[in-house]
């Protein structure tokens, strides 16, 4: 079977063998509905229970603060749709480079009457300090700035920016899901409200998050019906995939430092290696996730030289997966000031567990001799 | 060889069909793509299961793979549906229509749009279980833009009458949105001849996996919606979200073995089920719920008179049964469904809902008539209501002393 290296953990991780086999006999004898009274139901509700305090042990807050859901986007609609629904129309503030399942569940309560505010970023990608306080000063009621960018991998202050938030009056949340089980994710110490996490970005299985959220904040729930999750999020938990979640939260955070310092060096490796083939990486000056690398080659389309490289056996992005079938160029760049022409030329490498030296070494011979392909048609043409 | 305990609550949840979790597990393995993703194999992998899956499941209930939106589940479809469809058309009108026996799920949800300024009817039922149409009918206002009723009740089995409710719906231009989950692969469904515009669909009810459901979202004529979830445009824009490949796969063979098998399976479940009824309405006193005939062959509903339901469900706990459905099993309330029957708080308490499916055995339905007959003895001889019924009392004239 052809099976390309997979550098695009970002979009998508690899389930873990262990999470699968963990997860396998709730696919089997143990599938009870965990609200049934009787024996099957009972190991079902002892299964999530296990899970939810997995999952709270890992971002550090109380299992009764962590609600289930499908996922990160879920979550991120549940957040703002949810604590937005418990309030008076007010100010709803968010970063220019945040997943669109933020930026748009934000959008959206403008047809409720809010008000829609973009928080600017520097040319780096890093939250910039005076239009995030022009932005408090018009006193959002609702702030949500992602701690780990999908794309850039940029990581945010986000204990810094959360505390200033607080202090005005707003409720913090943050997006953590690209930054569990790479950076410390913790409730307490980032002083957030409420922040999102997902299971597939960390070797879970596809289908499951949870929002973690602090009890003071007022949240009316997304979905409606069997009041599973204390009513903040109705229907047959995913139990399966609930107990995959648990089990990857608890190996994500027992591997965090041994892979961040491992994919630290691949990323390293590759970025010299970017150096000598003329790319520019974005936001290579400040604090990033380990294993993420996004850059562009001047005059080369993105899309061209991601396609010439799955051909060749690699697979990388031309931009987050969400938006993979939309050709505009990245939001993100063009936040960060990028021109679109170069924005248009961006490639994702996102590196993870299962990722070696030889990957990376082999990745940059094949870069080196698609873009002498490349480089060579764009001279013939000029 | 019986394993104890014997499940007798697939309308709670199935289990999963071996042959659904073999076709799960490389999507959990090798092919682990997110299907979104456009730039190389591992997406492409993902994409063409999910859009295989979609023609499956569109192909149970005749409709085209294009009118199937992935969900959550069952619940998130109702909740998409109904708000979504209220809050679309809600400038022709923001009256909506239910019944008082519909699954939580949309019962909740229309609470929810009362919130938000809609007005609900929320119709009885019959004492057979089932709507009658001149009532509706008689519901109907010039205001009244969505209509949900489910076509097979959870907790009774009873299924509505969703051809008639369809024509006078789409004569009136009234969106009608059917939670079809306890429907699938128990009864057939033709959206090619059924005029309903939305319809729930859920996997783990039919052998699937949990977490992963549908919405059918009709083309012609063109139903449309306003999305709950936004974010990366998934679905055409009605629900953002990465889709599970591995559980959209599991749904998508669940619903085709449903095509493959159901004919053959339930005339098999109906007569396990006829058995397990047969023997268990030698019981003196004891009441069947909801209509026979208008039924899937799945549920069994029975009240035992003089009994405490409490202490029913801990004397056969060899069976695992519900008393209720499972999301308000919780609860200690009476079932709303058998209440809305029109059954009092007594019988309603003591009602058991036996849902047998694909694996249950002949041997376990023989058990459970057997421990039911003890156990109801039993506890009956300790009542002294029964004492006293035996003793030729009606209760019905008792004084009772408060104390």
């Amino acid at each position: 079977m052809f099976a390309p290296v997979y550098l695009d953990h970002n979009a998508t991780s690899p389930l873990d063998p262990a999470v699968r086999e963990a997860m396998l006999p709730y696919l089997g004898a143990r599938f009870g509905n965990a609200s049934s009274r009787h024996e099957y139901g009972r190991h079902a509700r002892a299964a999530i229970d296990a899970a939810r305090g997995q999952v709270a042990a890992a971002v550090g807050a109380h299992p009764t603060e962590v609600i289930f859901t499908s996922g990160g986007s879920e979550a991120n609609n549940l957040f703002i749709k949810g604590a937005a629904a418990m309030r008076k129309p007010g100010r709803v503030a968010v970063s220019a480079i945040e997943h669109p399942c933020v930026r748009e569940a934000a959008r959206r309560l403008a047809r409720q009457g809010w008000a829609f505010d973009e928080i600017g970023v520097d040319s780096q990608g890093v939250v910039d300090g005076a239009d995030f306080s022009a932005k408090l000063s018009a006193a959002p009621t609702l702030v949500s700035i992602m701690l780990a960018n999908n794309e850039t991998g940029v990581l945010q202050d986000i204990a810094t920016l959360a505390a200033e938030a607080r202090r005005r009056g707003a409720w913090f949340h943050t997006d953590a899901v690209q930054a569990l089980g790479k950076v410390p994710v913790d409730f307490r110490r980032l002083g957030v409200n409420a922040l999102t996490v997902s299971a597939h970005k960390i070797y879970g299985p596809i289908g499951v998050g949870a929002l973690v959220v602090d009890k003071r904040v007022e949240l009316a729930p997304l979905i409606d019906g069997g009041g599973q999750e204390r009513g903040l999020r109705s229907g047959t938990e995913n139990l399966a995939a609930i107990v995959g979640f648990g089990l990857a939260c608890e190996l994500a955070e027992s591997r965090r430092e041994a892979d961040a310092t491992r994919l630290a060096q691949l990323k390293a490796q590759l970025e010299h290696g970017l150096g000598g083939l003329g790319a520019i990486v974005f936001s290579a000056d400040v604090p990033r996730l380990a294993g993420t690398s996004f850059f562009a080659f001047p005059g080369i389309d993105g899309e061209t030289l991601v396609g010439k490289l799955d051909r060749a056996g690699f697979a990388c992005a031309s931009g987050s997966a969400c938006s993979s079938a939309n050709p505009e160029p990245s939001k993100t760049l063009l936040a960060m000031g990028v021109a679109p022409e170069v924005a248009r030329g961006a490639i994702r490498v996102s590196v993870g567990r299962a990722t070696t030296q030889e990957d990376v070494n082999r990745f940059q011979v094949v870069l080196s001799e698609e873009l002498n392909k490349l480089r060579g048609l764009t001279a013939m043409a000029s | 060889m019986l394993k104890f305990p014997i499940y007798l609550d697939y309308s709670a949840t199935t289990p999963i069909d071996p042959r659904v979790v073999e076709a799960m597990i490389p999507y959990l393995s090798e092919h682990f793509g997110n299907p979104a993703s456009r730039s190389h194999a591992y997406g492409w992998e993902a994409e063409k299961a999910v859009e295989l899956a979609r023609a499956d499941v569109a192909a149970l209930v005749n409709a085209d793979p294009k009118e199937i939106v992935w969900t959550s589940g069952a619940t998130e479809s109702d909740n998409l549906a109904i708000k979504g469809a209220a809050q679309f058309y809600q400038s022709k009108g923001k009256h909506i229509i239910t019944l008082k026996t519909e699954h939580k799920a949309v019962l909740d949800t229309c609470r929810e749009l009362e919130r938000q300024g809609f007005e609900v009817t929320y119709l009885d039922v019959q004492e057979d279980g089932l709507l009658n149409l001149d009532a509706f009918r008689a519901a109907l206002r010039d205001d009244t833009t969505v209509v949900s009723v489910m076509m097979v009740n959870n907790e009774v089995g009873v299924i509505q009458p969703i051809e008639e409710i369809g024509e006078i719906c789409r004569e009136r231009g009234i969106i009608f949105h059917v939670d079809a989950a306890q429907a699938t692969g128990k009864v057939d469904i033709d959206l090619q001849k059924l005029k309903v515009d939305l319809m729930s669909f859920s996997a783990h009810k039919t052998y699937g996996p949990k977490g992963i459901g549908a919405l059918y979202v009709r083309r012609k004529p063109r139903v449309r919606l306003i999305a709950q979830m936004h974010g990366g445009g998934h679905e055409r824009g009605m629900r953002s979200g990465t889709l599970a490949t591995h559980q959209i796969v599991g749904m998508g063979v669940a619903f085709r073995l449903a095509r493959e098998e159901m004919a053959t399976e339930n005339v098999r479940i109906g007569l396990l089920r006829d058995k397990l009824m047969n023997g268990l309405t030698d019981i003196e006193a004891t009441y069947v719920n909801g209509d026979i005939a208008k039924r899937v062959p799945h549920n069994l509903n029975i009240s035992f008179a003089y009994v405490e339901g409490e202490s029913l469900i801990m004397a056969i706990k060899d069976v695992a049964v519900s008393s209720g459905s499972a999301c308000t099993s919780a609860s200690l309330e009476p079932s709303y469904v058998l209440r809305a029957l029109g059954r009092n708080d007594e019988l309603a308490h003591s009602s058991i809902r036996f849902s047998i499916g694909r694996f249950t055995t002949e041997e376990e339905v023989d058990y459970t008539i057997d421990l039911l007959h003890r156990k109801i003895s039993k506890l009956r001889e300790l009542s002294p209501l029964w004492e006293m019924v035996q003793e030729g009392v009606d209760l019905n004239t008792v004084q009772w002393a408060a104390h």
